[in-house]
């Protein structure tokens, strides 16, 4: 494996850009200097979790920048859930400290949209897609909705492309307009930080054509963490790839470089491709000097 | 269908009024405790519940007859065995899920078992039939007024956290995401249910209330737009059924709480029938039979 110096290589962010018509934007610390660390939306230091006696993650250590477009890819059972988990603070860590906009998960969860997988659901479920999205303005015990929260919806079901859909019985939709709609009720918090797991599981081409087009308009206004199974190629919008897996005696969350794929079919990815170079590592305090601050 | 209008206004059969208020009170309860039970698919739960009452109700008998707690009426003891399962029921199911679909039978059966020895080492006569099958003729006021205040509380919570009961139904994770604590609308969803299932046994049995808590609610859910709409749908469809099924019982000399769950039971079928048809003949597939994408 190659292991990319931090003052000689570029960040994966940077050999994204190279493909994207688009970088980030990334937001600067208000508090710095002109050399001031990028504002970090996610941080894991030294992260451990183990369920019961089978470790999982082994001192994972990376973070995400606030802006970035960030992939996590991982084959199945590699850990990936397990991150999410302990970034939505679903879970603990059993070492380690893990930070999200710069507070405990538990205290930033207002701030995180979050779409699920979401592979089993009830169709008999009675609900409409405008409750559907609702459910993203939910508070933990008020029942009340108020004008901002019904904007919030309408400006939602616009973004994902699903207002057409706001009548309508969320079971009577097909599975890419589905996810379409647990998109719109992420964004319907009006996140900092939108979280998508497997987003284009089951999705036929032009739903993924059509996420991929939301996520890239929402570039750079929110910080967006991918996860998925693909482990070879991402979306070019990508500014930084994240791969759970083996390292050393256990398991943690490794930086790659990735570069343009132009021989990747551009339907499969809503766009353009970028091939992850599993062989390159960049060190977590490559990116900024070791001076990302919160 | 006369002579049952005139028994309800008759004076001298009070109990033939307390039977229909029974009924249509009990109908606000499998309405909409009904609708949050069949959507968050618990309704095995509230047959464990339900059926490990008999355990109670056996133990509390036992116990006034041999002089232990004189007077201690069975209800008392079908409260205590229902909180006492929803208790363990929602630890094992939050704790040790590899493990529920056994605990939850075990309680089942264990629980109809220790009813049936303590009755049948109960001294005089104690008739488990009423129990199993209900016998909503015996249904007094203070039952009525218990149903009452039950009605009112089951709901308030209802319309006080239905965001929050909506979104722990439909997405439990993405509800814990938000902020909403999962865990405890469950086990407060499992205890209301069990102190529902004590009142309701009195009607229907506690063979037969879970019956009366899935289809009403499950039948309404074919047209339900919402889940609101499906509370609703579920307690009119309930006393329709009650009122109906109180007067072909009476019409027929028949069990009151089997000819309300028989028809309750039909009109599921015959709904979800026409349903399938109806989903064939356009190429859709029924809602309830839809796979998962």
């Amino acid at each position: 494996m190659t292991r990319v110096s931090a003052a000689g290589a570029p960040a994966s962010r940077d050999s994204a850009a190279g493909a994207s018509p688009s970088p980030a934007p990334v937001p600067r610390a208000p508090y710095g200097s002109a050399e001031a660390a990028p504002v970090v939306a996610v941080r894991f230091d030294d992260v451990s979790f183990s369920y019961g006696e089978v470790p999982v993650l082994d001192g994972a250590r990376f973070h995400i920048h606030a802006g970035e477009f960030a992939a996590l890819v991982g084959p199945n059972g590699a850990g990936k859930t397990t991150v999410l988990k302990l970034l939505l603070g679903l879970a603990r860590p059993s070492a380690g400290r893990v930070s999200v906009l710069g507070l405990p998960p538990e205290e930033a969860r207002r701030s995180i949209g979050y779409v699920p997988q979401h592979v089993s659901y009830d169709p008999a479920f009675p609900i409409s897609v405008a409750e559907v999205v609702r459910m993203g303005r939910l508070h933990s015990s008020t029942r009340r909705y108020g004008r901002d929260d019904e904007r919030a919806v309408l400006n939602a079901l616009a973004m994902a492309d699903v207002s057409e859909l706001a009548g309508r019985p969320y079971s009577a939709l097909s599975g890419g307009q589905r996810r379409r709609v647990l998109v719109a009720r992420a964004l319907a918090a009006e996140p900092e930080l939108l979280v998508l797991d497997e987003p284009t599981a089951n999705m036929d081409a032009e739903s993924e054509a059509r996420l991929f087009e939301t996520l890239g308009g929402l570039k750079g206004e929110a910080t967006i963490l991918v996860v998925t199974h693909d482990t070879g190629f991402v979306t070019a919008l990508t500014d930084s790839v994240f791969c759970v897996g083996e390292r050393g005696h256990g398991r943690s969350v490794i930086r790659h470089l990735a570069t343009p794929a132009s021989h990747v079919a551009s339907d499969q990815y809503g766009g353009p491709a970028l091939q992850v170079l599993h062989d390159t590592e960049l060190p977590d305090d490559g990116c900024c000097g070791g001076k990302a601050g919160l | 269908m006369s002579g049952y209008i005139s028994a309800l206004l008759d004076p001298s059969m009070p109990f033939v009024r307390n039977a229909l208020a029974a009924g249509l009170l009990s109908s606000v309860l499998f309405g909409v405790i009904g609708s949050v039970v069949t959507v968050k698919r618990i309704a095995g739960l509230a047959g464990a519940i339900s059926h490990a009452v008999l355990g109670g109700i056996g133990m509390a008998l036992y116990l006034a007859a041999k002089g232990v707690f004189p007077g201690l009426p069975p209800i008392a003891g079908a409260l205590v065995f229902a909180l006492a399962s929803a208790a363990i029921i929602g630890f094992v199911s939050l704790k040790a899920k590899q493990r529920e679909d056994t605990v939850i039978n075990a309680l089942w059966a264990v629980g109809m078992s220790v009813g049936v020895l303590f009755i049948a080492k109960t001294p005089g006569y104690a008739d488990p039939m009423s129990y199993l099958f209900g016998n909503i003729l015996l249904v007094s006021t203070r039952d009525l007024v218990m149903l009452a205040v039950l009605d009112a509380i089951v709901v308030f919570l209802a319309w006080r956290f239905y965001p929050q009961i909506e979104a722990s139904a439909f997405d439990e994770e993405f509800a814990r995401v938000r902020g909403v604590p999962t865990d405890a609308v469950f086990v407060a969803t499992l205890a209301v249910t069990a102190v529902a299932i004590v009142l309701l046994q009195t009607f229907v049995g506690i063979v037969m209330v879970i019956a009366m808590l899935t289809l009403p609610a499950g039948t309404a859910g074919f047209a339900a737009r919402n889940l609101a709409a499906m509370m609703i749908g579920g307690s009119v469809l309930s006393a329709a059924f009650t009122a109906g099924g109180l007067a072909a019982s009476w019409a027929l000399d028949m069990p009151a709480g089997a000819v309300v769950v028989v028809f309750a039971g039909a009109a599921f079928l015959t709904i979800a029938a026409i349903v399938a048809i109806r989903s064939r003949a356009t190429g859709r597939k029924p809602r309830a039979a839809e796979t998962t994408a």
